[in-house]
């Protein structure tokens, strides 16, 4: 059973090339197949299925500008999702000895983020990865056994959030 | 003539040495090192362009691999020497010589997803006698990167880009010779959950993700040598200047002969995950390693840096003029030390330098995962890493000593 982490539910194969258009075709597929996750119970619920799926341990905290939802898998690889307090999932990080399912993670950003990782094969060499496109944002870095990354849309930041400190 | 001659070229080096004495005054930073020359422990490295012909500060050497208990063999150059990784993986596209696949117990074929951070390398195991300068391992599991040996699972095409072609993977093979004596470890052992889901069983009804024990997985070659088994050091000099190549000597065994003694280095031990801290403007990162697999200094973000990133080659920084910058390595063994380095404007290294492979101050960010000490640490340093488990006058590994 392939289970759904995080919350990325927009639905979208490609972003579209201009950044007003990309924003406002993810605030209106959030606003039009996530309802749920206006809603508090449901995201909460949402969660804690993950977490039985992946044998996992979840632990919520909370700040002013956002509530963290870490995931702690069996395989000792720690997931946040970081949800303001409009109940979006704005950013997701990962740390662990194994990079998570990154088609869970990042869903319906998960075919641009695999569209860029390819367009990077000339790159001089072995690097972490960096993508910053105007509407999608994903660095991560390590090696074999440490892994950590984290990917986030910069327009839904909340205010005063900076991305250093997403992971 | 050729006394007066000697005069400016005296004077010239002993401009660098007394630049190295003060630790760079303000120029860029020079070490010192020796590099052992030859030996039955010791295989050339040469840092340059690689067989992809486009790499940046990767350090190839060649490996030969045979048909177990044959003399059946081909050697393989333009490997890439990682520190950062454990396992030897070759090319399909690049061996010739045909080894016999690994089988489960079922005698269906192994096959292994391996991820890296910017993608996966996948194919099957095959067994193969490991020989590198004197030393040789017997039977060792092998991976043959291939994404049509066996068709890719989507669990492992989701992990990023295949990296199994000259092209993505800049090398004909990755020579993993890190701290770790198997690439998973424990747990590809387990089964469930708690299993990473690195190893799979091929049969042609499809791959499905298996338990291997550890004797089975893909291990760092230099852990199975006979002798010289507890770790390596890459020793290559200093890097003054962008050059097209640079030549220097991996190094079997610590502490095991006259030429692989720890002498002077001081031991950094590590966590589970191979990782020590760095310490940088009066804050800790926990995630730090040295890694000659990443070639350039990866470190923090523009915004905590303060500098910008290239126009060009967005992958680096390009301060306007060159900086000449410090942090603290420290164990968790509590030893620690300063290193000096230097970030140069990475587009005018690139565009400045068309014919040059191997840059000292080339840098980068990374904004999550710490310091990733990358190939121009290991210009003018030995740098030793310790396989766990191993034993060596500097205390059983895992560590890195310098």
């Amino acid at each position: 059973v392939r289970q759904r982490i995080f919350l990325f539910h927009v639905g979208i194969e490609k972003l579209c090339p201009s950044a007003v258009v990309r924003f406002a075709a993810i605030l209106t597929l959030l606003t039009a197949t996530l309802p749920a996750f206006a809603a508090l119970g449901e995201a909460a619920s949402s969660v804690q299925v993950d977490q039985a799926h992946m044998q996992g341990v979840l632990r919520v905290t909370q700040t002013q500008a956002y509530t963290v939802h870490a995931i702690q898998a069996a395989t000792g690889t720690v997931v946040r999702e970081y949800v303001s307090s409009s109940g979006k999932v704005f950013a997701v990080a990962w740390q662990g000895p194994w990079p998570p399912d990154m088609r869970q993670i990042l869903a319906g950003f998960f075919e641009p983020y695999q569209q860029a990782v390819r367009a990077q094969t000339h790159f001089r060499g072995r690097q972490p990865l960096r993508i910053e496109q105007p509407g999608f944002v994903v660095h991560s870095g390590g090696h074999m056994r440490s892994f950590a990354g984290h990917a986030y849309i910069p327009e839904m930041l909340p205010q005063g959030v900076t991305p250093e400190e997403i992971r | 003539m050729k006394r007066l001659h000697a005069i400016p070229i005296l004077a010239t080096f002993a401009t660098l040495l007394s630049v190295t004495g003060c630790g760079g005054g303000g120029g860029s930073h020079v070490n010192v090192n020796t590099v052992a020359a030859s030996g039955s422990n010791i295989q050339p490295v040469t840092v340059n362009a690689g067989p992809a012909g486009n790499y940046a500060n990767g350090a190839f050497t060649s490996v030969t691999v045979c048909v177990p208990g044959t003399s059946t063999c081909q050697t393989i150059d333009g490997v890439l020497v990682d520190t950062g990784s454990s396992g030897l993986r070759l090319l399909s596209s690049a061996l010739t010589v045909t080894l016999p696949q690994q089988k489960a117990s079922d005698g269906n074929p192994v096959v292994e997803c391996l991820p890296f951070v910017s993608g996966y390398t996948w194919g099957p195991l095959q067994a193969a006698d490991i020989q590198i300068s004197g030393e040789k391992a017997s039977t060792v599991p092998v991976q043959i990167l291939s994404d049509t040996d066996f068709p890719v699972p989507l669990a492992c095409s989701d992990q990023g880009s295949s990296q199994d072609t000259l092209t993505a993977l800049g090398a004909n093979g990755v020579l993993g010779v890190g701290n770790f004596a198997q690439d998973c470890g424990a747990a590809c052992v387990t089964t469930g959950a708690s299993n990473p889901g690195l190893y799979y069983e091929c049969p042609s009804s499809g791959c499905v993700v298996v338990a291997e024990s550890l004797s089975q997985q893909v291990p760092n070659p230099v852990a199975l040598f006979p002798a010289d088994n507890n770790g390596v050091i890459l020793e290559i000099p200093a890097v003054t200047a962008p050059q097209a190549s640079v030549s220097g000597s991996l190094v079997f065994g610590i502490g095991t002969q006259s030429d692989n003694a720890l002498n002077q280095a001081v031991v950094y031990t590590l966590n589970a995950n191979g990782n020590f801290t760095t310490s940088y403007n009066n804050q800790t990162y926990d995630q730090s390693f040295l890694d000659s697999g990443s070639n350039a200094l990866y470190f923090l973000s523009s915004s905590a840096t303060g500098i910008p990133l290239c126009p060009d080659a967005t992958f680096f920084y390009c301060p306007s003029t060159t900086q000449n910058l410090s942090a603290t390595n420290q164990g968790l063994n509590g030893a620690s030390s300063e290193v000096e380095f230097s970030v140069a404007n990475a587009d005018s290294l690139f565009n400045d330098n068309a014919a040059a492979f191997v840059f000292g101050e080339l840098a980068g960010p990374n904004s999550l995962a710490g310091f990733d000490w990358g190939l121009p640490f290991f210009f003018g340093r030995n740098v030793f890493t310790a396989i766990e488990g191993k034993s060596t006058p500097g205390g059983t590994g895992p560590y890195w000593a310098y």
